[in-house]
C-alpha cells in the first residue's frame, strides 16, 4: 500500500496557493541554497524552466537531456498557443473561468486545487515569457493578440504564429543557458537516465548512460526532478518526437513511485494518416479545419473512383448522418472514434485503408477559393508538402493520432511523488488535466510547474534535510549501476533476428487495437495476453548490432521499447480496471445513447495509482479519492 | 523505387571515415527521407551490419536535430525544408544519392552523420538571452511593441539552430545563426539593455569556436530550412561595430550582491 498524502492546503480554493506558501512551506536561505544539489532530468518547457529558475535562486543544479542540445526537447513542436486568463478581450475571462474550463474539459478527474493554482499562475507565465523576449503576436496598437481555442467561450490563447512551443522553449532555453554560463547549472546533453537511486526511501540520484561513449555513471543529489514528458510513443505512431519515451518515469515507478492514471491518452482526430508500414511518426493538422471541411468516406468498400468523381449519393457523410445536430463539429473524441469505426468497416480511404476524407469543395463553392485558402494557407501548404496532394483540388485525408498523455507519476500538491525527494513536473506528472487535456493547456502547465511551483515547493523538502550528505560512493549507487549494466548486456546478448524497431511497431499495433480510441473488457484482456507474449519474443529474438560502449542508437531504442512493453501492460490494466468512460477513456460498455462518454462518479471519482510489486507480479491499485467542493460534478456537455 | 546511396561512415570522432554504398529497392515515393534511412537501417540490422547513426527527433521540421548534407546541399534539394520534411518523391527512380554529415571544423563528427553542435549552445551562453530571474514581471501590455518589429523579431527567432547555415557556408561561418539570435533580442525592448554587449560577446564566442568569417556568399540563407534572411547579419555587424567603438564598462562585478 502506498502512502498517498496529497497535501492539499486546507483553505478556500481562491487563496489556497498563497495560504500554502505562507503557512506550509519552509524556505532555504540564499546562503544555503548552493549547498543543495538538485538534478533535473529533461530540458523541455518544464525541465528548462525549472532548472533555470532554481539555478537563478542559487541552487546547485545539474540538468540532463538525451538530445544534443536542451533546445530540441519536444515542447518545441507545440503549435497552437498557451492559455492565460488575462481577460485582455474583456470577454468575461477570469481565473475561475479558466479553472472551470480545465476541470470540465478534464471530465472531473483532476484535483481541484491543483487545477485552480494552474489557472491562477497562467497570467504570470505570459509576463515571464515576454520579459525573456518571447515575441508573441501583437495587434496593430502593439498590445498582445489572442485567438480562440476549442472547448471554451473566451479568447485567451496567446500565440506566436504556429510555433508557440518553439518560442516559449527558446525563452526557457535562453534562461537555462544564462544559468549555465553563470555556472549555476551544469548541463549534460546526450545523456539518458536509465535508473533512479533510492536510499533509505529517499530519492538520492540517478544513473545515466552517456549516449556518445556508452559510459554508465552515477550522479548523487539532494533531490531529483523528472521533467521527462509523455509516453504517447507506446503506440509507436504518435505525434510525439521519435525520442519521447517512458523510461525515466517507468524506472522511477519500479523504484517505488506510484504511476497515476496511465491509461488516459488523448487522441487527436485530425492528423495526416500513415501512408504505409514504413511510417515513423504522425503529423498533426489543426482541428480548425473541421470548421470548413466535410468529413466522408465512400459508401462502397470497393470504391475505386477518385474522390471528386464519386457522386453525392455514393458518399457517406457519417458524422453528419450520425450526429445531425453537430455534424462535423462533434467533440474530438467522438470524431476520432467514428473515423476508426468506418475504417474498421472497410470504408477507409488511402493506401492503408485507415483514412477519411476532409473535403473543402463545399466551402470553396460557398465562400470562394481565396477565402478558404487564406484561412488555411499554411495548413494546406504543410499538407501538400507531406502528401503531394493539393487540398483545393482533392479532399484531404485525415486520421486520428495519439497526441498527449494525461497520466503520469503521482504527485502531491508540491509536485513531489510518494518517494521523498523525487518530483515530477510537466507532462510527466498526472496532476492537472484529469481525463482529457484542453487545447493550449500543456505549455501552460509545464511553465507553471517549472517557473513558479517547483522553485518554491522544493525548498520545503530540502530545508528539512541535511545538504550534501550523500555521494556516489554509497553502495546503492554501485548496485543500481551494476543493474543498469547488466540490463544493457542482457539486451546485447539476445542475438536474435529482429530489430528493436520491429518490436516497437508490433507493440504499437497491439496498443492501438486494444487500448486505443475506444476500449472494452474483452479487447483489453486480449491485449494483456498479447503483450507478455511479445515481450517473450523480444527477449528471444531481439537483434542489436554494434557495441554498447559507443554511440548505439539501436541499443537506446531497445531499452525504451522494453520499458514500453512493460508499461503497455500497465496501461491496459488501468483501462480494464476503470470500468467507466471519462474524457478520453472511452469504455464501449459505458456510453450515452449519443455515443458520449458516461462517467460513473459513484464508483470511480478517484485517481488510480499503481504500485510496482516486482517482476512478474501484478501491480497494486491504490486510490486517491477526489473531492469536488468548489465545482460540483456535472455531465460534460458541449451541446447546449 | 530503386536508389543507390553513398553514405559517410565514421565509427568515432578519431576515425578517418569513408563513404560506403548501399542499394535499396523497396523505397516508395510517399516515404520521408528519414523513413528511407530507417528502411536502410532495418536492412543493415537484419543483415548483421551496423546501422547508420543519424540525428533526428521531432520529424516535423522544428526541433533542428536532423542534419544531413544530401547531394552537396544542407537538408537536400528542396528549399526551406529540413531533411525530415523531405520526401522520396523529390528524387527520381534509380537516383544516386550522396549523404554526408555537416562539414565544419567547429562541428566535429561524432559518428557517421551525427555531429557535435555544442558550439551553438556556447554562443547562446555568451549572451543569447535577456538576463532574468523567474518571478513577478510587469504586464506585457505596459510595453507596447510595434507589430512589425515583433514580427521581424519572430522572423529571426524562427531559427531552429540546426546548423545548416554553417554546413552550407564555404567558410563554415555561423553568422546567420548568431545574427538571428542577436537580432531577435536586439529588436525587442526587453533586449535593449544588453544589446551591444550581447553582439560583442556572441561574436567573440563564435570566433573562438573556430567558425569561419562571413564573406557574403549568402549560401546560408539559400540553404536555411526556415528562410532566415541575411539582413540579420547586417544588423549584427552594425551592432557589433557600434559596440566596438565604445570602450565597454563592465559593471557586472560591482553590481553583484555584497
Amino acid at each position: 500500500m502506498l502512502t498517498l498524502d496529497p497535501k492539499i492546503p486546507v483553505s478556500p480554493i481562491e487563496d489556497a496557493w498563497t495560504f500554502h506558501k505562507n503557512n506550509n512551506l519552509r524556505l532555504v536561505g540564499p546562503k544555503n541554497r548552493p549547498k543543495y544539489k538538485v538534478i533535473v532530468v529533461g530540458s523541455g518547457l518544464a525541465g528548462a524552466s525549472a532548472a533555470a529558475s532554481m539555478g537563478a535562486m542559487g541552487y546547485n543544479v545539474e540538468c540532463f537531456c538525451f538530445q544534443d542540445s536542451p533546445r530540441r526537447a519536444h515542447s518545441i513542436a507545440a503549435q497552437g498557443g498557451i492559455n492565460a486568463s488575462k481577460n485582455y478581450r474583456n470577454d468575461g475571462d477570469s481565473t475561475w473561468r479558466l479553472f472551470y474550463d480545465t476541470q470540465k474539459g478534464g471530465d472531473y478527474r483532476a484535483r481541484e486545487k491543483n487545477v485552480y493554482r494552474l489557472a491562477e499562475l497562467s497570467t504570470s507565465i505570459i509576463d515571464q515569457a515576454v520579459s525573456q523576449g518571447v515575441p508573441f503576436a501583437r495587434e496593430y496598437g502593439g498590445k498582445l493578440a489572442n485567438r480562440s481555442f476549442g472547448g471554451v467561450l473566451v479568447e485567451r490563447t496567446f500565440y506566436c504564429r504556429g510555433e508557440t512551443g518553439q518560442q516559449l522553449l527558446l525563452g526557457a532555453y535562453s534562461a537555462l543557458e544564462e544559468q549555465i554560463a553563470a555556472k549555476k547549472v551544469k548541463m549534460h546533453t546526450r545523456h539518458e537516465m536509465l535508473d533512479l537511486v533510492v536510499v533509505d526511501g529517499r530519492s538520492r540520484g540517478i544513473v545515466v548512460r552517456n549516449l556518445e561513449t556508452g559510459e554508465i555513471t552515477s550522479h548523487a543529489a539532494d533531490a531529483v526532478v523528472l521533467a521527462t514528458g509523455g509516453y504517447g510513443n507506446v503506440f509507436y505512431l504518435s505525434t510525439n518526437a521519435k525520442g519521447c519515451n517512458v523510461t525515466a518515469n517507468f524506472r522511477a515507478y519500479r523504484k517505488g513511485a506510484g504511476f497515476a492514471n496511465p491509461c488516459f491518452t488523448q487522441i487527436h482526430p485530425t492528423s495526416i494518416p500513415a501512408s504505409g508500414d514504413y511510417q515513423s511518426k504522425l503529423t498533426l493538422m489543426s482541428e480548425s479545419l473541421r470548421n470548413d471541411g466535410r468529413i466522408w468516406v465512400p459508401r462502397d468498400a470497393d470504391e475505386k473512383r477518385a474522390p471528386k468523381d464519386i457522386p453525392e449519393k455514393d458518399r457517406y457523410y457519417y458524422l453528419e448522418e450520425r450526429y445531425p445536430r453537430f455534424g462535423n463539429l462533434v467533440p474530438r473524441d467522438v470524431a476520432a472514434r467514428n473515423a476508426k469505426d468506418v475504417c474498421d468497416q472497410g470504408l477507409g480511404v488511402g493506401p492503408t485503408g485507415y483514412g477519411v476524407y476532409l473535403d473543402f469543395a463545399a466551402a470553396i463553392e460557398e465562400k470562394g477559393i481565396d477565402a478558404v485558402k487564406s484561412k488555411y494557407a499554411n495548413l494546406f501548404e504543410m499538407y501538400q508538402r507531406i502528401t503531394d496532394d493539393d487540398p483545393v483540388e482533392t479532399p484531404m485525408r485525415i486520421y486520428p493520432a495519439v497526441h498527449y498523455t494525461m497520466g503520469g507519476l503521482w504527485v502531491d500538491y508540491n509536485l513531489m511523488t510518494n518517494v521523498p525527494g523525487l518530483y515530477a513536473i510537466g507532462e510527466s506528472n498526472f496532476a492537472d488535466h484529469g481525463a482529457n487535456r484542453l487545447g493550449a493547456s500543456s505549455l501552460m502547465q509545464c511553465l507553471a510547474d517549472g517557473y513558479f511551483i517547483i522553485p518554491v515547493t522544493i525548498g520545503d523538502y530540502l530545508s528539512r534535510h541535511e545538504s550534501g550528505d550523500i555521494t556516489t560512493d554509497h553502495p546503492a549507487f554501485k548496485e543500481t549501476e551494476t543493474a543498469v549494466r547488466e540490463r544493457v548486456n542482457k539486451l546485447m546478448a539476445v542475438k536474435g533476428t529482429r530489430s528493436a524497431q520491429s518490436f516497437h511497431r508490433e507493440l504499437g499495433k497491439i496498443m492501438w487495437e486494444h487500448c486505443g480510441i475506444s476500449r472494452n473488457k474483452e479487447s483489453l484482456e486480449e491485449g494483456l495476453r498479447k503483450i507478455p507474449a511479445l515481450r517473450e519474443e523480444f527477449w528471444r529474438d531481439l537483434k542489436l548490432p554494434g557495441d554498447p560502449a559507443e554511440l548505439n542508437q539501436s541499443l537506446e531504442h531497445a531499452g525504451r521499447v522494453l520499458d514500453f512493453l512493460d508499461f503497455g501492460e500497465l496501461m491496459c490494466r488501468d483501462a480494464l480496471l476503470r470500468d467507466e468512460s471519462c474524457g478520453c477513456h472511452f469504455r464501449e460498455e459505458h456510453q450515452t445513447p449519443e455515443g458520449e462518454a458516461e462517467r460513473n462518479d459513484e464508483d470511480y471519482a478517484f485517481v488510480s495509482v499503481f504500485e510496482y510489486k516486482g517482476e512478474g507480479t501484478e501491480p497494486e491499485l491504490n486510490k486517491e479519492p477526489l473531492s469536488f467542493d468548489a465545482l460540483p460534478l456535472a455531465a460534460r456537455n458541449y451541446k447546449t | 523505387m530503386r536508389i543507390k546511396l553513398h553514405v559517410w561512415r565514421q565509427s568515432s570522432r578519431s576515425d578517418k571515415g569513408h563513404m560506403e554504398s548501399y542499394e535499396l529497392d523497396n523505397v516508395v515515393e510517399e516515404m520521408s527521407f528519414l523513413e528511407m534511412m530507417d528502411t536502410l537501417n532495418e536492412k543493415l540490422t537484419v543483415e548483421g551490419k551496423e546501422p547508420v547513426a543519424f540525428d533526428h527527433d521531432c520529424r516535423e521540421g522544428v526541433c533542428g536535430m536532423c542534419s544531413m548534407v544530401i547531394n552537396g546541399e544542407a537538408h537536400g534539394p528542396k528549399s526551406k525544408t529540413t531533411t525530415c520534411q523531405l520526401y522520396m518523391r523529390h528524387f527520381d527512380d534509380g537516383a544516386e544519392i550522396f549523404i554526408e554529415p555537416w562539414r565544419a571544423s567547429a562541428f566535429p563528427v561524432v559518428r557517421d552523420l551525427v555531429v557535435d553542435r555544442s558550439a551553438f549552445d556556447r554562443i547562446i551562453q555568451a549572451g543569447g538571452y535577456v538576463s532574468n530571474h523567474s518571478g513577478p514581471k510587469p504586464d506585457p501590455n505596459s510595453i507596447p511593441i510595434e507589430p512589425n518589429i515583433a514580427e521581424t523579431a519572430l522572423d529571426a527567432a524562427t531559427c531552429i539552430g540546426c546548423g545548416a547555415c554553417v554546413a552550407a557556408c564555404p567558410n563554415g561561418s555561423a553568422m546567420l545563426f548568431t545574427s538571428a539570435k542577436a537580432s531577435h533580442l536586439g529588436l525587442l525592448p526587453q533586449g535593449q539593455p544588453e544589446r551591444f554587449d550581447r553582439a560583442k560577446s556572441m561574436v567573440s564566442q563564435m570566433e573562438s569556436e573556430g567558425f569561419g568569417s562571413c564573406r557574403n556568399y549568402a549560401e546560408c540563407e539559400a540553404q536555411c530550412p526556415k528562410g532566415i534572411s541575411i539582413a540579420f547579419i547586417g544588423r549584427l555587424n552594425s551592432d557589433f561595430l557600434k559596440a566596438s567603438l565604445v570602450e565597454p564598462i563592465d559593471r557586472r562585478g560591482d553590481m553583484k550582491a555584497q
